[in-house]
Formats: structure tokens, sequence, C-alpha cells
């Protein structure tokens, strides 16, 4: 119980501190740039809104900074977020927020179920058949990995796949002259232009659930009860399974905690690269047009999914294994 | 997981205190690690190819004007040509020379991995062993600070920071990557200093009545070499990877020519429809080549540093944070 009060307490920290960014970052760079931006809108944009964009951003002169803060704040834990500015001028930012969020979620959190389940797969696999082909195969591959930015696999794959050989789609997440719809054509196209971005996706993130897997494995695979169960002449597959895996997956289940907070803002430059219109597109979008409220939001967004699925993790491991209770 | 953030953990390295045999004083063990890491650069296979290719990507980085005599911007040349022996990349459809943008663009790439690589560490190690020396309330803050700044996205944090500064540069991206990134490795040498506390050595020099500073500097941190030369490795491989994502989506300085401003006009440009793909196969290849030679170094490291992984191939979990 201590152990979860803790660590709710820092998740409370965390989030003051990255709110305390968002208000504090416009105003420490060099002039405001948020000054000047907003000052263009703010004929066109409801009085309301206006005023909530002062407490963000303290364009207007007539609050000190310490009331601006906490009157942002209390915008903030009310849900107003402000107008979007140039994005899609005039529109709530929550509004533009939430149409973005359900690409997101499908692309990437598919994408990541996915990941989770072939990489654990593999990693077993790995583990229980050590220095076979697959198991020697995987470093080499994972140090590559390791230093070639997603975003240029995404291009490259684009080139073979979209460009060269015309094979799958690789702009927008669906064909726009389709008007959205839940007929089957129209899903089957949303789910071809998900393909190549999901695959990017998939192939840079596998690696660090097989390593997890296989490294833990590994070390359950010594152990005296697996030992035992080989004595009894249980069949490979039931050792394999029952014994070793389900001793060895709690890392890579609380990682897989961990990913879902990822979810949200992991994808950014994939979805960029794919001008799949999801949250990071939108956050990329925000930043181009100097749309400081959205960015925020999106900033926001982004900093408490990662925030919720660490807390969640730590609940999850302290539940399911009752020694990391008393540790920390 | 994509590690957009910096939640990331090395999981074992912490505790394993790589070159730590029972020192005898602070100074001399510094120097012979790092004479021990240069033997072992020579004898084992990783560290020498990650050697010679940071080296070969230093040469040109200081010296990019002996073999890319072209000027990288000025737009003087026949647009979108194929390569050719004038021009070993082509030209971009400005009329720029590819083959002299990526050989000067390799200067910013390599200032900025260096910059982020020293200055990380410093502030990583000042914090580190601070906390752990110091103990008490000074540990509980600034183990705090750490912490909150592990768990807070990076990356889109670091989009933030850009987008408020329109066009960083290259000192600017090396400020801002370094504030923003030194806490991972804080968390690790904290760890080890912690290990190291009641060692008998540290005893000694505090019954001599030695300050804590001289402690630290002289006495603590000539124990961590090998973990310094890992924080300077890992951290420069974040920071040619986080700047060249930065700069790809136009938040670098577009006018300075490096390897993440080229992919982000060659992409503004459509450089795959109009038939330039070199524009974006060869600045990405140099960002997987200079990040290939500070990984490969890095895993070679480990291996001298910690003799247990030399056997059996190692294949260690290494969370990684990245770029998403």
């Amino acid at each position: 119980m201590r152990f979860v009060l803790r660590r709710l307490g820092f998740f409370v920290l965390t989030l003051w501190v990255a709110l305390t960014l968002n208000f504090v970052l416009p105003r420490l760079m060099p002039g405001n740039p948020a000054l000047a931006i907003i000052g263009k809108f703010k004929g066109g944009i409801s009085p309301q809104a206006v005023k909530v964009l002062e407490a963000q951003f303290g364009v207007g002169s007539h609050q000190n900074p310490v009331a601006q803060y906490f009157s942002y704040l209390g915008n903030v834990f009310t849900g107003k977020f402000g107008t979007s500015l140039t994005t899609e001028p005039g529109a709530s930012v929550g509004r533009v927020v939430l149409d973005a969020i359900p690409w997101t979620l499908g692309l990437v959190g598919v994408t990541t179920v996915l990941a989770f389940i072939l990489g654990t797969g593999i990693g077993i696999l790995g583990a229980w058949r050590r220095g076979g082909r697959l198991d020697s195969l995987m470093p080499p591959v994972f140090v590559i990995m390791t230093v070639v930015p997603y975003f240029w696999i995404g291009l490259m794959l684009i080139l073979v796949f979209g460009v060269k050989l015309h094979w799958l789609p690789y702009f927008f997440s669906y064909d726009y002259t389709l008007t959205p719809a839940f007929t089957p054509s129209f899903i089957g196209n949303v789910a071809e232009h998900a393909i190549l971005p999901a695959f990017t996706l998939l192939i840079t993130t596998i690696g660090i659930w097989i390593l997890t897997m296989r490294n833990t494995m590994i070390t359950t695979l010594a152990e005296d009860y697996v030992r035992m169960a080989r004595a009894k002449g249980l069949p490979g597959y039931r050792i394999m399974l029952d014994y070793a895996a389900r001793n060895a997956i709690l890392p890579n289940l609380t990682g897989f905690a961990l990913s879902l907070g990822f979810v949200v803002g992991g994808a950014i430059l994939i979805e960029e690269v794919f001008n799949y219109q999801g949250v990071g597109y939108l956050l990329l979008q925000a930043v181009n047009n100097d749309d400081y409220p959205l960015m925020q939001a999106l900033f926001l967004l982004i900093t408490v999914a990662v925030l919720v699925a660490i807390l969640l993790s730590d609940i999850a491991t302290a539940v399911l294994d009752p020694r990391t209770r008393g540790a920390r | 997981m994509s590690m957009l953030g910096g939640y990331t953990e090395t999981g074992e390295t912490d505790a394993v205190g790589p070159v730590l045999r029972p020192a005898s004083g602070g100074g001399i063990t510094g120097a012979r690690a790092l004479r021990r890491m240069a033997r072992a650069v020579r004898s084992n296979g990783k560290a020498t190819a990650g050697a010679v290719l940071l080296a070969f990507f230093i040469l040109v980085a200081l010296f990019p004007g002996v073999i890319a005599r072209d000027n990288p911007n000025a737009e003087i040349y026949p647009r979108s040509l194929s390569p050719s022996l004038h021009h070993l990349l082509g030209t971009t459809s400005f009329g720029q020379d590819m083959y002299a943008q990526v050989v000067w663009g390799t200067r910013p790439v390599l200032l900025i991995a260096f910059g982020v690589g020293v200055g990380a560490t410093i502030i990583a190690m000042l914090v580190g062993v601070a906390a752990a020396y110091l103990a008490g309330a000074w540990d509980g803050v600034l183990s705090l600070v750490t912490d909150v700044l592990l768990v807070i996205p990076l990356f889109p944090l670091l989009i933030i920071i850009g987008s408020y500064l329109h066009g960083v540069g290259t000192l600017v991206m090396i400020v801002v990557i370094t504030a923003t990134g030194w806490s991972f490795t804080a968390r690790q040498l904290r760890s080890q200093a912690l290990s190291l506390r009641n060692r008998d050595f540290l005893q000694a020099a505090k019954v001599r009545g030695e300050r804590s500073l001289y402690i630290i500097v002289v006495e603590i941190i000539p124990t961590m070499t090998s973990l310094l030369v890992a924080s300077f490795l890992t951290n420069a491989l974040y920071a040619v990877l986080f700047s060249s994502s930065l700069q790809f989506i136009g938040l670098g300085n577009p006018s300075v020519t490096s390897w993440g401003t080229m992919l982000y006009w060659a992409e503004n440009e459509e450089a795959f429809q109009i038939g330039l793909p070199l524009w974006i196969i060869a600045p990405g290849l140099c960002i997987v080549a200079l990040g290939a030679a500070f990984a490969l170094l890095n895993y070679a490291f480990d291996e001298i540093g910690n003799p247990a992984l030399r056997s059996a191939r190692s294949m260690r979990g290494k969370r990684v944070k990245r770029p998403a």
C-alpha cells in the first residue's frame, strides 16, 4: 500500500512538472514567441478563448504571472485548452485532438499489441533453442536496429514498396477520394494504408520484446523446477510454456503496460513520414503552424499517457510480484 | 516499445562494477583503466570497427574541404543531376552538390554528438555521484529531479522547445539535448557510487579528513572511468538520433548543412517522386554509420568491462531511448 501511495505521489509530482513546463517554457524563450502569434488571432476568436490563451501564455498584461499560473492550472483541470489558432482555426483544441486520437490508437495500439505477442513468442523460442539459427541471428540485427532512425526505415520502405514496386499506398490513412463509411471496401482501404506504417513500427519495436523475454527465460530455464519437469518426462512444449516462459514473462508484461503509454506519442515521426493523421502528425502540424495551444495540449496528452502507464505498470508489478513491494 | 521518452533502463549494467578492482588510490586507477581500454580496443573486433569508423568521421569533420571541394550550399549546378564523376552523388533539386553536402554535413552532427556526450556525462556525474555520496535529503532531492526528468517524454519535449525557438542551431541543439537527456546516466552513476560508499579506500579518505569535494573528484570518479566512457558513447548516439530527427522535421536551422537538414529538404522536395532517392539514402546511411560507430564501441566496452559477457555471445537486455 505504501508503495502504491508513493508511486501515486510521484505521478502527481511529474504531472505538475509537465503542466508547469507548458506554462514556463514559452515565457522562458526570447521574446515569448506565443505573444506575437496570439496577438494576430485575437480578433478572430471568442473572448472566452482569448481569456484561456491569456492565462496560458501571458498575453494579457493585466494579470501578474502567479495569477496567470493559477488560472492556467484551473483551465487545464476544467478541460479548457483553448482554441486551435492555425491548424483548424477557431475549433476547440479538445475536439481537434479527439479527432486524431482514434487513428493513432488504431495504428500504434494494434501494432504495439502485435509486436508484444510476436516478440514474446520469438523470445521464448530463441531461449528454448539457445544457440540455434534464430538465436544467433538476433544480436547483430538488434545492434543495427538501435542505430537506424525509425523515420528513415519508414522512408526506405516507402521507396521500395511504394515508389518502386507500387505495391502499397504510403500517403494518408485512406484514399481521400473515398468518403469515410463503415463499408468493407472503405475498411479494407484503411487497412491497406496502415500496412507500411504498421510494419515500420513493428520491426523497430519488436526487438526489445524478443531480447527481454529471451534473457529472462534463459535464467528461468536454469532453475531447478525446470530440471524437475524434465526429469518427470513432461513434453517439451509444456516445459517451455508452463514452466519456463510463464515464470519469465513478468518483465515483458510490465514492459507492455509501459509501452501502452507510448502508444499516443510513440510514433510521431512515423505518422509524419506517412502523413498519417494521428496525434503525432497533428503535433507536428501544430509545430509547423505555430499553433501553440494545440501543441501544448498534445504534449500534455502524450505525457499523461506515459505517466498513467508508468503508474499502472508499477502497480501491476506490485500486485504480480510480491518481492517488489518492499523495495525502493 | 518505442522509447520516445527517457524511461529506460539498461538493466544489469548498474549493478556490475565494470573495471572495479580493489583500488588503492584514485588517479592511478583512472589512468590504468584508460590504458586497459586502449589495449582492449585493439584486441576486440567490435571495438576496432567502431574506433575506425569514428576516426574516419572525425577526420572528415575536421577536413571536409580536402575530399569535397564544392561549396555545399552553393546552388550553382544544373538541378537534379544523376551521380557522375563531377557530382559523385548527383545534385539536389536546388542545384547543390549532394556529395559536398554529405561531407560538410558531418561536422555539425559530430559537434552535437561530442557536445552532448561530454555535457550530459558531466552533469550526470555531478548529480549522480553527489546524490550517492551526500545521501540524506540531498540524495532525495537530486534523485527526485533525476526520476522526474526520466519519465517526461523526451522527444515531444524537444519538439516543443524547438518549436518555440524557431530554428535550433548547433550550439542550442547541444544545450537543449544535454539539459533534457542527462538523467538516464545520472541514475546509473548514482547506483554505481552507492555500491562504493562503504569501501575501505573511501573510509580511509574520510578518516584522513579529506573534504567531500576531494573525495568525490579524486577518489570516487576515477573508479567509474568505464561507466563514464559508456555514458559518453550512449549520449553521443542518442544526440545523433535526436538531433537528426529534430532537423528532419524542420526544427533545426535549415540553412546549416547537416544530414538531418538534408533529409528535411529532400522530404520537402519529394525526393523519391522526382527521382532523387540518393538525397534521402545517403544522409540516412551516414547517420546509421556514425550511430553504429558509437554503438559498436559501447557494446565492446560492455564486453571488456564485464568479462561474464565475453564467453556467451552477448545479447543483453539493452533498453534504449530513441526518438519515435
